[in-house]
């Protein structure tokens, strides 16, 4: 048959030439590798002072993001929830009171909402599964803790703040992979 | 003798025992980093500016670390075994002529602590003795690894040992002295490694066996015997063993730079003279010693492990034989030359 890539090599056990049992053009030749990886470029990243690029549809911590008002996006509508392979996220709802117009965008939103990080496997199905654009995953990676119960994040961490938007322009074309 | 002789001799004794310290520690330093560069990484850089302040960093380490003895341990043989391990390395580079004559103060200081007429003598004999050091404390350690590191060793030692003889006699042959002294100041001309590069060779590769060097490094193989003679050691007695590995490497650069690249002796010698002579030949010294370090680290990250029963192949069916034809080929010509056939 014919092979489809030039990348076979045939091997036999047929013993060694006198050259090949000398060794030494064997070692030598291993040495010249082993000099020629000595000037080569390093592939250390120095982490603490450097940071490895990330791609541009790298899945970290979640974002629940606010509108252009400000308001919340969330509904508590139980979709991430549902979507979540590992049953990361719970939520509580609550319905919104008046003169709370400016903080939530719908008349139901999330009291509460809890990602378990430890849980979440980061696949993001809760982006895909959301009808409001009210979560996404961000490049910000989500930091070591000594107890466990710093890892369940609250509203606290997950709502983006007011004066510090986190840029998801990246990840907003679902279903339209082509254009990333 | 008098007394400036005394003070002269103390100062570089001291001056010796400090230097060969001191290029062991940073041997360390560099092997590491030679290994991270071989294998595309940048190696320890964080302690001082490029990790120049790791030696020091590993020896607080060592220090601090528990002194451990196991309760089956032959107590004082096992405290004994990395002694002797480092009294052996430390001793050899006492005979080593490390450059021309200084004139200082009025007085020629020779550059060298003992003139023996027997240097080459007493260097394989001290180079012998070095194997107690690993013998002892393998078997000390009341350890089945650690025994069999110690055998391993030993075994090794005694095989390489001969063809490491035959190659220097060819040596001793060629200048008619056993004094190292007389065997640098011969290659003033030409440097040995031109009329015998077959004895540089074996010499050079039972020397990496000598100090249990990769490809060579049977005797603590992690891979089968954990550590090999040193498994139960820890702390300083470990710090001391490879302290011994890597002083009795420098000083066998040494002993290779002066039997076979003409020691402190360099190209365009004869146009310097006094202490700039002296100066430039100990730089000239300590560049082949460099030289002969880096090759013996860059094998190592380069070549695997033989196996042991190919360990004693190459030893008695091919180096021995090699260097015995070798001395008589030496020989051969010597007594042609000299007109006696």
């Amino acid at each position: 048959m014919e092979s489809l890539t030039n990348r076979k090599k045939v091997v036999s056990d047929k013993p060694m030439t006198l050259w090949e049992k000398a060794y030494l053009p064997a070692i030598i030749s291993g040495m010249m590798t082993t000099m020629r990886h000595m000037f080569r470029k390093r592939k250390t990243i120095k982490y603490p002072e450097e940071t490895r690029e990330f791609a541009p549809v790298y899945r970290g911590q979640h974002v629940l993001k606010r509108d252009e008002q400000g308001r919340e996006n969330c509904t508590a509508c139980g979709l991430c929830a549902v979507a979540c392979p590992a049953e990361a996220i719970t939520m509580t709802s609550a319905e919104r009171e008046r003169g709370q117009e400016q903080l939530y965008r719908e008349e139901k939103y999330a009291a509460t909402y809890e990602i378990n990080m430890l849980r979440c496997i980061f696949c993001g199905l809760c982006e895909e599964a959301c009808p409001k654009e009210a979560i996404f995953l961000t490049d910000r990676l989500v930091p070591t803790f000594f107890e466990r119960d710093n890892f369940i994040y609250g509203k606290d961490k997950l709502v983006e703040t007011l004066d510090e938007r986190i840029d998801i322009t990246t990840r907003q074309h679902t279903g339209k992979r082509s254009q990333i | 003798m008098d007394t400036a002789l005394l003070i002269e001799k103390s100062i570089l004794v001291l001056l010796l025992f400090l230097v060969s310290l001191g290029a062991a520690a940073y041997m360390t330093y560099f092997e590491r980093k030679l290994a991270a560069w071989i294998q595309d990484r940048v190696g320890p850089d964080r302690a001082g500016p490029f990790g120049i302040l790791q030696p020091i960093a590993d020896g607080v380490k060592m220090f601090l670390k528990e002194d451990f003895i196991p309760a089956k341990a032959d107590k004082w043989l096992f405290i004994i075994g990395p002694g002797i391990a480092m009294f052996t390395a430390l001793i050899t580079s006492a005979v080593v002529p490390w450059g021309p004559k200084l004139h200082l103060f009025g007085r020629d200081i020779a550059l060298q602590v003992a003139d023996i007429n027997i240097g080459i003598l007493y260097v394989f004999g001290v180079l012998s003795v070095g194997v107690y050091g690993i013998m002892i404390g393998g078997w000390a350690s009341n350890n089945k690894y650690s025994l069999y590191g110690a055998i391993r060793a030993s075994s090794q030692m005694i095989s390489y040992e001969l063809a490491m003889g035959v190659s220097a006699i060819t040596i001793v042959l060629l200048s008619g002295s056993l004094s190292l002294n007389d065997i640098v100041t011969q290659q003033s001309g030409v440097w040995n490694v031109f009329y015998q590069p077959v004895a540089f060779f074996i010499f050079f590769v039972c020397a990496l066996a000598e100090l249990n060097r990769a490809p060579f490094d049977l005797p603590e193989c992690e891979s089968e015997l954990v550590g090999g003679y040193h498994t139960e050691y820890s702390s300083m007695k470990l710090g001391l063993y490879l302290f011994a590995e890597y002083t009795s490497m420098f000083v066998s650069s040494a002993i290779m730079a002066i039997l076979f690249f003409g020691g402190y002796n360099f190209p365009g010698m004869s146009h310097f003279s006094g202490n700039t002579l002296a100066i430039i030949g100990i730089a000239a010294f300590a560049i082949k010693i460099f030289i002969f370090i880096f090759v013996i680290m860059w094998i190592r990250w380069t070549i695997p492990r033989f196996r042991f029963d190919q360990l004693m192949h190459l030893g008695w069916k091919t180096l021995l034989p090699l260097s015995l034809i070798n001395l008589l080929i030496t020989g051969l010509v010597i007594a042609f030359k000299n007109g006696w056939f």
